[in-house]
């Protein structure tokens, strides 16, 4: 009994000391047939645990045949969505290539992404840019609108960003994120603090590397109106973190939480690449005007990531103005939510503080067997999709992990383990 | 027809969270269709003129312009409704308490908050309670469980580990203790002294740690072990820790162990580490016909003289409230909440030769029988009462109905009852048995009580015996008075 307890503290302590020893740094970004050896024609990356057409909720299916159209598989939406029926598309989640994206998730052949190199262990993330609030596909959308969108990101925004960091040698995000926390960003329902430091890094290299001045104002006006720019660069961070303190035998640690709008997926380390699943939840949250619950797809993404490193509802405390979001208790409240993840975290982050809890750091390494222990399940700040294809955001909230998929875990590691 | 009005405030940038929730409010006001109060950029402008919300003048706002947009049943309501949404802008922000509401959920965030913890007070479902008491102990934390209903086998492998790690297990089923100074679950507010209490029973610790406290004495610590402790499988590993420490305690000069008799194998094992201590002892096993001790020991059959040799002093004790005979009925019926205390009644019973029966028996007693009319002591703690309620110390009400019943019994002549004050017991006990009695002018059984308790104690101990005595109840010096007297009501 307690040799088991000890290999499993010793293993968790290592899983907790590859985390915290990360060093990511935003190098470059770069079209996803460079980045991803394995992504192929016709193959659609997509968020959350593996899924089959026939299961994928609205949004999904809208964004499936949106990215077809845009990468030239497809005439038009409708024959995207034929093709999908009769099996054209390959598809397979975004964590098998290293990669992460927000919502739906899409990531394909010729889409920019975003690289983060964790240069403590020499592993590169990824994650497409992020589109700007309204209709966009990470919500389902797939107009031309939003197409033209994607063409931009693809043509003139992709290569500016990838030129200007080549430019600058990276930005290292750990410092940025720092100061992020002590401006009131949590890095998953709020980075207007870490959107804007970053574009002031930015803004004088896209100056050197962008010549036409019509081109530059765009690219700088389309990062300064998006509050949310940052959160892909965080995505991409939080898997490059999570990425060496996979795989560490013995360790009950979670390195990955995702969400496909209709499972929601956990990865532990010592359990390798085994997906454990649950039906998602809805989230609970503030809508738009004209919108409600009824309208709202349960929960999608692969952004939860963030939350597996220690940011979003665990960063909660940072954040006071995003406590509103889940309906109940005033911000002056905003550290009890910090405190509550605290313990199902077995470390916290030294470099990532929280001004306001006297400096305490943000809780690091979610362990499956706190989890369950407690009933305390991580909480994670979300954005809330319509339920019908090409419709968009509606609103955003936080959404609980399901406990089943901790539950589940926990009895494949414990068999692991020999116990019976 | 709807009517939408707008209102657009230059300039004035909120927090979009904040304006959501003013937005969720407004629309949730009746009649009001639907509201939004956005900041004026295109992608805001856009999703109000979605909802239909948008008119003229919110389209004429800027990007740093707050839009206040609403529709509405009538023009009446939607001026109403914006009145509404103004104040909500305009009104000062709510001062909520500060501090933090956060509780802790598991032991190791409780330790966060108190570094310096070092004993956990378990009070879940049995079920839980063995996992929860092996985490304390893992953290370095001595155990009160206060659960019952936990396995004998998890019992002793708790204590061994307990013990292993140099920290005790009070428990399970440990209701009572006092630990430098702190009553722990159901305690009195006992004043510090130089007397140690070792007890696998917490009524018993309670009526012999109040009795010492008004004999003018106090208490270093009262150690419970829980009832199982001294059974042959358990081998009372805690009470020969608690022993270990009081022992080594500069603190306490006295140590007086409770408990109701226990297997032979581990009466020698006490009374062999008693015979190796420096210090002096006071020995009740409750209902035990003898024992024999080593060392600087003394035998108390009853709480009352385990309190009196403990302190070398005697309880006042004013037995003429009651007459000799003065009974109407033949019988008398005990009706306790406290369980040791209803055992001490049965030891006096039995040892003045007066046949008596109860639920919970000590050797020599008999156990009740159905239709038993006899002289019955019984124990409402038991769980052929408790079962799905609360014990009868958190709810009085439990004694209700056995009351009603001895009251109209013309065979009964004496009723004898306890009340347990302290910590975790109900707020007015004597009140809610005054309640009970009231509108009898000295008709039926007498009734006689006492009452655990001390006058720092939430229920004052003064107030509770006034409140008792001015319902017609005899209240005696202590619990083993009490069945003196009732004795002595009954004898010819």
């Amino acid at each position: 009994m307690s040799d088991i307890a000890s290999r499993i503290e010793a293993a968790n302590a290592e899983t907790l000391r590859r985390i915290l020893a990360a060093d990511p740094v935003l190098v470059d970004v770069i079209p996803a047939h460079e980045a991803l050896p394995r992504l192929r024609e016709k193959m659609i990356l997509h968020a959350g645990p593996p899924i089959e057409w026939a299961r994928m909720c609205g949004p999904m299916r809208g964004a499936i045949t949106g990215i077809a159209v845009f990468e030239g598989w497809a005439s038009d939406l409708r024959d995207a969505e034929a093709k999908a029926e009769a099996g054209a598309f390959q598809f397979e989640p975004n964590h098998h290539h290293d990669c992460v994206g927000p919502m739906t998730g899409m990531t394909t052949l010729s889409q920019p992404l975003l690289v983060v190199e964790n240069r403590a262990f020499r592993v590169r993330a990824y994650c497409a840019i992020n589109e700007g609030l309204g209709k966009v596909m990470r919500f389902g959308g797939n107009d031309d609108e939003v197409l033209t969108r994607l063409r931009w990101i693809r043509d003139v925004l992709g290569p500016a960003l990838g030129a200007a960091l080549r430019d600058l040698g990276g930005v290292p995000l750990k410092p940025l994120i720092a100061r992020g926390l002590s401006m009131g960003d949590e890095m998953h329902q709020r980075n207007v603090a870490c959107s804007s430091l970053l574009l002031r890094t930015l803004a004088p290299a896209l100056a050197r590397k962008v010549s036409d001045p019509y081109a530059l104002s765009a690219v700088l006006d389309f990062i300064g109106r998006n509050d949310q720019f940052f959160l892909n660069v965080a995505m991409a961070m939080g898997k490059s973190i999570s990425m060496p303190a996979e795989g560490v035998k013995d360790s009950s640690i979670v390195t990955v939480m995702c969400r496909n709008g209709t499972d929601f997926g956990v990865r532990v380390s010592g359990l390798g690449k085994e997906w454990f699943t649950a039906p998602v939840e809805m989230p609970q949250g503030l809508y738009f005007p004209g919108y409600t619950i009824e309208d709202a797809n349960p929960d999608m993404g692969d952004s939860a990531i963030v939350e597996v490193v220690g940011l979003g509802g665990f960063a909660m405390g940072a954040a006071p103005a995003v406590v509103g979001f889940i309906g109940a208790g005033p911000a002056s409240r905003a550290a009890d939510f910090t405190h509550a993840m605290a313990e199902i975290a077995i470390g916290s982050n030294p470099e990532w503080t929280i001004p306001s809890m006297d400096y305490a750091g943000v809780p690091t390494g979610i362990d499956i067997r706190r989890v369950v222990d407690t009933g305390v399940v991580p909480m994670i700040n979300t954005g809330i999709a319509h339920r019908k294809p090409g419709v968009g955001q509606v609103g955003a909230g936080t959404v609980k992990a399901p406990i089943t998929c901790f539950e589940k875990a926990l009895v494949a590691f414990a068999r692991e383990m020999g116990v019976s | 027809m709807s009517v939408v009005i707008n209102e657009v405030r230059r300039g004035l940038y909120l927090d979009s969270v904040a304006l959501m929730r003013m937005s969720r409010e407004i629309a949730a006001l009746p009649e009001v269709e639907e509201a939004g109060l956005m900041m004026g950029t295109p992608a805001n402008k856009e999703i109000l003129r979605n909802a239909g919300v948008l008119d003229a003048t919110g389209e004429a706002a800027a990007a740093g312009d707050l839009v206040l947009a609403l529709r509405a049943a009538t023009k009446v309501i939607a001026d109403d409704a914006l009145a509404a949404a103004k104040k909500l802008l305009d009104q000062p922000k709510q001062q909520t308490e500060s501090g933090s509401s956060w509780k802790p959920r598991s032991l190791r965030a409780a330790m966060t908050l108190a570094p310096d913890a070092s004993l956990a007070l378990i009070s879940v479902p049995g079920d839980f309670a063995a996992a929860e008491a092996r985490k304390a102990l893992s953290l370095g934390l001595h155990v009160m469980m206060f659960s019952d209903n936990v396995s004998i086998e998890d019992e002793i492998e708790l204590k061994r580990e307990a013990r292993a790690r140099g920290l005790i297990v009070m428990g399970p089923d440990c209701g009572t203790a006092i630990i430098n100074g702190a009553p722990l679950a159901f305690a009195n507010q006992i004043p510090r002294g130089r007397i140690g209490i070792v007890g696998a029973s917490g009524t018993g610790i309670q009526e012999v740690s109040c009795l010492i406290a008004r004999l003018g004495g106090g208490v270093s610590h009262a150690i419970g072990v829980g009832g199982r402790d001294l059974k042959a499988e358990v081998g009372g590993i805690s009470t020969l820790q608690a022993i270990d420490w009081l022992d080594e305690d500069p603190d306490t000069d006295h140590i007086v162990l409770i408990s109701k008799p226990p297997a032979p194998s581990v009466v020698n094992a006490v009374a062999t580490r008693i015979g190796e201590s420096k210090k002096s002892f006071t020995v009740c096993f409750i209902g035990a016909a003898h024992t024999s001790l080593h060392g600087d020991a003394r035998l108390a059959t009853t709480l009352k003289s385990a309190a009196e040799l403990a302190m070398g002093k005697k309880l006042h004790a004013h037995t003429a409230h009651v007459g000799k005979g003065a009974a109407r009925g033949r019988f008398v019926r005990g009706l306790y909440s406290g369980g040791t205390l209803c055992a001490e009644a049965q030891v006096l019973f039995r040892d003045a030769g007066v046949a008596v029966a109860s639920n919970a028996a000590i050797p020599g007693v008999r156990k009740i029988a159905s239709g038993d009319h006899g002289h019955l002591l019984i124990d409402l703690g038991d769980d052929e009462f408790t079962r799905g309620r609360p014990h009868p110390m958190i709810e009085p009400s439990v004694r209700d109905q056995p009351l009603r019943e001895a009251l109209a019994d013309p065979s009964v002549g004496v009723i004898l009852i306890d009340l347990v004050l302290g910590f975790g017991g109900h707020a007015d006990p004597a009140g809610h048995l005054a309640s009970m009695l009231k509108g009898r002018m000295g008709e039926g059984p007498i009734i006689i009580g006492s009452v655990t308790g001390v006058e720092d104690d939430p229920q004052p101990l003064a107030a509770q015996t006034r409140k008792l005595e001015e319902a017609g109840v005899i209240v005696a010096p202590s619990n083993a008075d009490a069945a003196a007297l009732a004795l002595r009501a009954i004898s010819d």
